[in-house]
């Protein structure tokens, strides 16, 4: 079977003044897919995130989700269609609690509130936020508001979920925790790009993984490939160690 | 005719910038919009009055005298009342000082009744004078002179001195400031002073040809937000041209448009202003 | 947990009710209905700021617009209050819609700034619009008492029901919000802009609808607080004082939750109706010295709004509980 195309980036350039933040850029993710964005500090990623959803409008370039062409849409139209972003710098609804949270994404396809409820509550037991629930949002600890962030957006039923550095300052178990929950909501239908630096944990459940440096793409394959490319780890490790590694 | 305008419009312009300037400081520095800032302005009219009608001071020589106390009264606001809430969450800053604006005017109302005083024979009184085409009034010339000085002053402080970059920093974040080693708690009550200072100035240049009430304070004080919110919030330089504008709106609107609607204009040019700069002219 | 929200406020609500008849004392009634509307206009207000964060001090200019769009049309054509009140609400949210829409892209205190430039444009074009007796005000005619010209002189009770029965909608519209999709739309609004349009709420349009709620609510105020007073000017209904008035009271009880505002009212209203009352005939603003000076001390040792000294306990409580799950 072909593989349907979820999200289309289509020579997507984004520029601040004089600072080009994304050159050209195009790839696709496609249906059921677990892709990630990886590149290192700079590389363009949450730039490219925030011309996704609509926080930004792209220079120039296309954005197609579903088929339907989200250029300059706004964020909240990008959510309505189903593709939905959580933010690297988390932010969770502080003065409410997290039950109240994840109610008020639930909402957006439910918008009786007994409904909401009850897909709240699915959502807090996924998250492991149950326990919680009553809890302030702003009082959390950081590996849980990056849960909530999670559950938040998972609440509005999406197709497609975009996940900005939702693993950092998490510990090994936590992160082992967050894998499993990108492999499951893979497996219940849900596409999900994923924006990284923790390479141990996304390169076992990535299906292809996007390399971007200096807001240009320099390689998009499977993760044994990507690791393996040259450009790639210069980009990461800089030209001297690539030079050193290749003497030794 | 129009060149007549465009001056008295630039000599107002300069007093509101003044007392704007003041405003803003605390504003910058603090985040907290001291709705008890007119009445400070009317406390430094009152002040250049009551120098003036028990001792004869001129007020052009009580000037200094009304700038320092003014400066004290907005010290003794820090210390006593600013203080308690600079910390608290969202609008409990404005409730305190509206409360006081409330306080203030009508102990004002109390002290010296509602009735409108005026300086009626001081040195500037009803003199003209002209500059090339226009005639201007000495008193306006000698209010917008004044206000130029101190708002140099005033820039001069903030800009050259280690203390005004102690509150500049102060402005940029608190917390670092503090770390830096500076103690903020001086830094807070040296703004609202030289706020205070600020106002004590333009009030005592105002005594001389506007009417002392002590309703005196609410129109400046509005005028004030509306040049701060136009320059950009915290923006010393954004309210000298915000100043300037409003000044220049307030006569040529009067002028061209009517007198009865040269506040409407005001406002209005803030609301048409904000819809291209949404954080003031001067914001960022 | 849900149901022990409602009850105390059916409390409150049946209390307030027989207040005036246990107490039949013209002045104690006088500052109910005062207490009713201004508790009210709280309601309405903490909507779009206390609800969606967006902070206007130009209420007034809605709760004017209400009481001179009654009050025109009795007065010039002798149309019932009541229709005009229903008028007013109209006009008031149109003009709502029309000019808080182009503002609501400004943050913060741009945002209050330009609502209360709003209101003074608003008074300043009342005061030079000769049409409708512009600084002089309208005196509004005295007819014979009943419920269609909404004027009553022998007793101050009808008066009082009239604005319980504002009242009491008023607070059920805001708990419908409160309790419903809008109402957490808006405050996630007010948490994070971002964060709402990220879960796809059209922040624009639901400020746009809190603002006409609250619009229309204000100006029903309106028109019941002229047919009371039976006199009206600009400077009084648009002033920057009632816009605070309103802000003060909400703050003063709680933002962003029902029962701030009715706690607000109750404190600050009979504070200031008696120290009127007691100190306002000298004509010297004693009442309000006293008012502006209590404001500041409350402000100063309650930092947190009434109701937030209750929660800062309920916070520890459950600080404690947060450190436990953590441990």
């Amino acid at each position: 079977m072909m593989p349907k195309p979820m999200l289309e980036i289509k020579n997507v350039t984004m520029k601040f003044g004089n600072l080009v933040a994304n050159q050209d850029v195009s790839f696709t993710v496609n249906k059921g897919e677990i892709v990630s964005l990886i590149g290192p500090n700079g590389a363009g990623k949450t730039t490219l995130f925030n011309c996704i959803t609509g926080f930004y409008k792209p220079y120039s370039g296309k954005i197609i989700f579903d088929g339907e062409d989200i250029t300059g849409k706004t964020p909240y139209y990008v959510a309505k269609l189903g593709l939905t972003r959580t933010f690297q710098i988390v932010k969770p609804l502080k003065d409410m609690t997290v039950k109240e949270n994840i109610l008020t994404g639930a909402f957006l396809r439910n918008p009786v509130r007994a409904q909401a409820e009850k897909v709240a509550q699915e959502i807090l037991e996924i998250v492991h936020l149950t326990d919680k629930s009553d809890i302030l949002a702003g009082s959390l600890t950081i590996a849980d508001k990056k849960r909530l962030e999670i559950g938040r957006a998972l609440a509005t039923d999406p197709k497609m979920l975009m996940l900005d550095e939702a693993m950092a300052g998490l510990n090994q178990t936590e992160i082992k925790e967050a894998m499993d929950l990108c492999l499951k909501l893979r497996d219940e239908g849900i596409t999900l790009l994923i924006v990284e630096h923790i390479m141990e944990a996304i390169m076992p459940i990535s299906d292809r993984v996007v390399v971007l440096n200096a807001g240009k793409k320099i390689a998009d394959d499977v993760p044994e490939k990507v690791t393996n490319n040259e450009e790639v780890i210069k980009a990461y490790l800089g030209e001297r160690y690539h030079a050193k590694s290749k003497k030794s | 005719m129009f060149a007549q305008v465009i001056a008295s419009g630039l000599l107002l312009g300069f007093v509101y910038s003044l007392v704007a300037i003041g405003l803003t400081l605390v504003w910058g520095v603090m985040d907290i919009i001291n709705f008890a800032h007119g009445e400070f302005l009317m406390i430094a009219m009152y002040s250049a009055f009551w120098m003036y009608s028990l001792v004869n001071l001129d007020p052009l020589v009580s000037l200094p005298i009304v700038a320092v106390l003014v400066f004290g009264v907005g010290v003794l606001t820090y210390k006593l009342i600013i203080k308690r809430v600079i910390d608290a969450p969202g609008l409990t800053a404005l409730l305190a000082t509206f409360g006081l604006s409330l306080f203030i005017r009508n102990l004002a109302q109390f002290l010296w009744s509602p009735n409108y005083r005026f300086i009626g024979d001081c040195f500037v009184s009803d003199k003209k004078v002209m500059l090339g085409p226009v005639v201007v009034g000495l008193p306006q010339l000698v209010a917008a002179i004044g206000s130029i000085i101190m708002t140099l002053l005033v820039f001069y402080f903030i800009q050259r001195t280690k203390t005004g970059r102690a509150i500049q920093a102060a402005a940029l974040d608190r917390n670092t400031a503090k770390l830096m080693g500076i103690d903020t708690e001086k830094v807070y009550a040296l703004t609202f002073g030289l706020s205070g200072a600020c106002v004590g100035v333009a009030g005592a240049l105002m005594a001389s040809f506007f009417p002392v009430s002590p309703d005196a304070g609410v129109l400046y004080s509005l005028l004030a937000f509306v040049i701060v919110a136009l320059g950009g919030f915290g923006n010393i330089s954004g309210a000298l041209y915000g100043g300037l504008i409003i000044g220049l709106a307030e006569a040529l609107g009067g002028y061209y448009i009517g007198t009865e609607f040269k506040y409407a204009i005001v406002f209005l040019i803030y609301l048409l202003v904000i819809q291209v700069r949404p954080k003031g002219l001067f914001g960022w | 947990m849900k149901k022990s929200k409602i009850s105390p406020l059916i409390i409150i609500l049946l209390v307030i009710l027989v207040l005036p008849f246990i107490k039949a004392d013209i002045n104690f009634q006088h500052m109910l209905i005062i207490f009713l509307i201004f508790a009210g206009l709280g309601e309405a207000w903490n909507l779009i700021t206390g609800f969606a964060g967006q902070t206007s001090f130009g209420h007034a200019a809605f709760f004017g617009i209400g009481a001179y769009t009654s009050t025109i049309l009795f007065y010039k054509f002798s149309i019932s209050p009541w229709v005009g009140m229903l008028v007013g609400i109209a006009v008031s949210t149109l003009v709502a819609a029309f000019v808080s829409y182009p503002c609501f892209k400004l943050k913060g205190h741009y945002f209050a700034i330009a609502t209360m430039a709003i209101a003074e444009i608003t008074k300043q074009l009342f005061i030079s619009w000769d049409y409708v007796e512009g600084a002089t005000g309208i005196m509004i005619p005295i007819v014979d008492e009943s419920l269609a010209s909404m004027q009553f002189h022998t007793s101050k009770i009808p008066y009082f029901i009239i604005a319980y029965c504002l009242f009491v909608i008023s607070i059920l519209i805001a708990n419908y919000i409160e309790k419903n999709r809008m109402g957490f739309y808006l405050k996630a609004i007010r948490e994070s802009n971002e964060a709402a349009e990220s879960i796809g709420i059209n922040t624009t349009v639901y400020k746009l609808y809190a603002m006409m709620v609250s619009a229309a609510l204000s100006a029903a105020f309106g028109t019941l607080y002229a047919q009371y007073i039976l006199y009206i000017d600009p400077f009084m209904l648009f002033s920057l004082d009632i816009s605070m008035k309103i802000v003060l009271l909400t703050v003063l009880g709680g933002l962003g939750n029902i029962y701030g505002p009715i706690i607000g009212a109750a404190i600050l209203i009979p504070l200031s109706e008696y120290t009127r009352i007691f100190f306002g005939g000298t004509g010297k603003g004693i009442d309000l010295i006293i008012f502006g000076a209590l404001i500041v001390v409350v402000a100063c040792f309650e930092p947190r709004g009434i109701l937030g000294a209750f929660k800062k306990k309920r916070k520890v409580e459950r600080g404690a509980y947060d450190a436990k799950a953590n441990a």
